[in-house]
């Protein structure tokens, strides 16, 4: 890979892209045989720093860099001198001292990652920053995409809910935009950013005129704060007009997919007889997360391919 | 007695060459002086530099007292005579709040005895910047500090009805109100300008309604009370259409405008450096460009630094947990020369950074002419008495190269590390003594 961090989906190119759910495709397969573990990151430290809670992807990256055979060491916020106030900077050099090959770091503020490398010599990968970006998360989503669709170039996908607070909505517009899919934005007006007419995808504010044309369906997750802070009036409105339930279930085309990043508020954005459809790439994003981040380690910090 | 100077073939606001003589604290003379008029003075070498008014700032934060370690009104002080200023307004949230008589006059004491910049503080319009209950502001115009500006700068006054008491009561002695137009509700947890960037980068966006809101406010309110309103640090085009349309309608009111919203744009977020966090946030190149052509055609009266120098934690951490605020006293100039000579030409920077801003902060010592009418032929000079010798010296030509770590300010938190700059002050004079000589700080 020609990037040393992955700090924005929009970092990657379209052959690193493609390099990376290659790789992880790969990775998928030894998952399946006998000898698990891979002795690529032997010797090599990845820490993982995480500023907020998120078992799943923490456990995510540590099992990938496990089956890389690198030394991991959690670092979260709880329980360390992360949580008696030091600073961002301090923890770094702390890193630094450690002698990190990777930081693997989850922040509640945008941008930490990028502080993050320029006070560290190791790898950075944003685990997802505030309402910025989670790029492993985009990069799980398309391998997801393309082992159900055998193809990313030319879908037409869906991305719906609270695209302002989304970290995932927007590296998922910067990957799928360059890997060649059209994204349409489907969002109460006031979930989008002001300036989403730069990003490259459409912006639609109703759901059912949007449904019937798609491949995939991503659906955010709504955080029910944002109702008393005005983004919509209640829970059950939204629900009704940007909710997936059965009926538009039955609504979009046979093949299409339904995704979810999780956590998923069942009832509010998803129902849960869609959750649980077979349509549903729910539990299998889970699991492709592994692969997906093997690829990604073993990209930026062990041998190219 | 203090030591006469006489400044040689120095082009008068980028005139043809002439000398200045400085003595007892005044402009003794103008013109080619001869021996005998100069006797005793030191003479300085000031072949092809410019110069200028000293400077008058209307917006610097001095953090004394409270906040020390970042800047003092001494470290301040310093930083000002560097970057050609003579007169400063200090703002006033300071810890404690420069609310009282007291504060005000302490940090008034401070600047006298630091001797390098008048140090003319501004009061909090409400006690402890809270925006609830006016300040004593008679007793603070009354003071040794002879307080005439008063600002809750960091804060709105959000409250309407105490703003319109705040613009009616200051004019019982000609004060003035210069108002954070920053409507709080519109930006809760704003981190940058709302738009393309900030979209992009996932930061809360600063809109920038939520300034010109509280402009057009501000000014109708100016208006029916008949009352003088300065609007700091105007940083959007919205903002200059609403103070072009009070000025027409002969509405009292002045505004500023800072060295980095005349240069830098929220494109500078990118990367999340904090040391281009700052509020109001940076704008994008339209908000640049209708900035200048509104400091050229005088909708926009003066530029201010807004002056806020940061502890090195502050800014050393992730964006949104950093202090908003740049440095801006040791570059203002050279930014106003890179970005404005052209348009405004030396006698519009001259009004626009020392004459203007002095009419404002009502600082009759400062923003003096170099002609006055009181002009007498003698011996071939003009006699320009009474004028106050306050002065500074520019180097048109020279390029420099910002390094924050030879900055005089105690913080580092400058956005133009590393920028080339044209435009350096070799000189100032406050009251006829230097302050600044050879581009060094004599004290
Ligand atoms: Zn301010």
């Amino acid at each position: 890979m020609k990037v040393k961090h992955l700090l924005s989906a929009a970092d990657l190119s379209r052959e690193d892209a493609i390099a990376v759910l290659d790789t992880a495709r790969e990775m998928a397969a030894m998952a399946g045989r006998e000898v698990k573990k891979l002795p690529t990151l032997r010797g090599r430290t990845v820490v993982n720093l995480f500023y907020e809670d998120s078992t799943r992807t923490r456990i995510s990256f540590e099992a990938a860099a496990k089956r890389l055979s690198a030394d991991v060491i959690n670092f979260s916020a709880k329980g360390s001198s992360v949580s008696k106030g030091e600073s961002l900077k301090d923890t770094a050099l702390t890193l630094q001292a450690m002698g990190a090959d990777a930081v693997v770091v989850r922040h509640p503020a945008a941008g930490a990652p990028h502080r993050l490398a320029g006070w560290v010599d190791g790898s950075v990968l944003n685990a997802g920053d505030g309402t910025h970006e989670h790029p492993t998360q985009a990069l799980l989503d398309a391998y997801t995409i393309r082992s159900r669709h055998g193809r990313i170039e030319g879908l037409k996908v869906a991305i719906v809910g609270d695209v302002l607070h989304s970290r995932v909505a927007r590296s998922n517009v910067h990957l799928l935009h360059t890997l060649g899919a059209h994204v349409t934005l489907v969002a109460p007006p006031t979930l989008l950013p002001v300036g989403v007419h730069a990003w490259p995808a459409d912006v639609s504010y109703e759901l059912d005129a949007v449904l019937p044309g798609v491949d995939v369906v991503m659906m955010l997750r709504v955080q029910r704060e944002r109702m008393t802070d005005s983004f919509f009036p209640s829970e059950r409105e939204y629900s009704r007009r940007y909710g997936l339930d059965l009926d538009r279930l039955r609504g979009l085309p046979s093949h299409a997919i339904v995704m979810h990043p999780g956590p998923m508020n069942r009832g509010v954005e998803i129902s849960p007889e869609v959750a649980d459809s077979a349509r549903s790439t729910i539990v299998e994003q889970v699991a492709n997360g592994v692969s997906v981040r093997m690829a990604v380690l073993y990209l930026l910090l062990g041998g190219a391919p | 007695m203090s030591k006469a100077y006489l400044l040689k073939g120095v082009r008068v606001l980028g005139g043809p060459a002439a000398d200045l003589l400085l003595r007892d604290g005044i402009i003794a003379a103008v013109g080619r002086i001869g021996a005998a008029t100069a006797k005793g003075a030191e003479v300085v070498d000031a072949d092809g530099l410019v110069a200028l008014p000293g400077l008058v700032d209307l917006h610097t934060h001095l953090r004394e007292p409270g906040r020390e370690d970042a800047e003092t009104v001494e470290s301040g002080s310093r930083a000002a005579a560097l970057g050609g200023y003579t007169a400063v307004c200090a703002m006033a949230n300071t810890s404690p709040v420069a609310d009282t008589a007291g504060v005000v006059e302490q940090v008034f004491r401070l600047g006298r005895e630091a001797g390098l910049v008048d140090v003319q503080p501004v009061g909090a319009v409400t006690v402890g910047l809270g925006g609830q209950r006016l300040a004593e502001l008679g007793a603070m115009a009354e003071s040794a500090a002879g307080v005439r500006m008063f600002s809750d700068d960091g804060h709105c006054v959000h409250d309407p009805r105490l703003m319109r008491r705040a613009l009616e009561y200051v004019k019982a002695f000609d004060g003035v109100i210069a108002q954070h137009a920053e409507e709080p509700r519109l930006t809760q947890d704003a981190q940058m300008h709302e738009g393309v960037v900030s979209a992009e980068l996932g930061l809360p966006g600063w809109p920038a309604v939520a300034e010109e809101a509280i402009i057009a406010r501000d000014v109708l309110l100016a208006e029916h009370v008949g009352a003088r309103l300065h609007v700091c640090h105007v940083s959007t085009a919205g903002s200059v259409e609403i103070l072009r349309w009070a000025k027409r309608r002969g509405i009292r009111v002045t505004a500023e405008v800072t060295p980095h919203h005349l240069l830098l744009t929220d494109e500078r977020a990118r990367g999340y450096d904090p040391v281009f966090k700052v509020n109001p946030p940076l704008r994008t190149q339209s908000d640049v460009d209708a900035l200048r052509e509104a400091l050229v055609d005088g909708t926009i009266d003066a530029v201010a630094t807004d002056h806020a120098p940061h502890a090195l934690q502050d800014k050393e951490c992730e964006w949104a947990y950093a202090k908003p605020g740049m440095l801006g006293l040791e570059t203002a100039l050279s930014i106003v020369i890179t970005t404005m000579l052209d348009s405004l030409g030396w006698d519009g920077i001259a009004e626009r950074m020392s004459r203007a801003p002095a009419r404002i902060a009502g600082l009759r010592s400062h923003g003096q002419a170099f002609a006055p009418s009181h002009a007498q032929v003698r011996g071939g000079a003009s006699s320009a008495k009474g004028a106050p010798a306050n002065l500074t010296l520019v180097d048109p030509q020279a390029k420099w190269t910002v390094d924050p770590s030879r900055l005089a300010s105690r913080s580092r938190n400058t956005p133009y590390a590393g920028m080339e700059l044209t435009g350096r002050v070799v000189a100032t004079f406050l009251r006829g003594v230097p302050t600044v000589l050879d581009g060094k700080a004599t004290r």
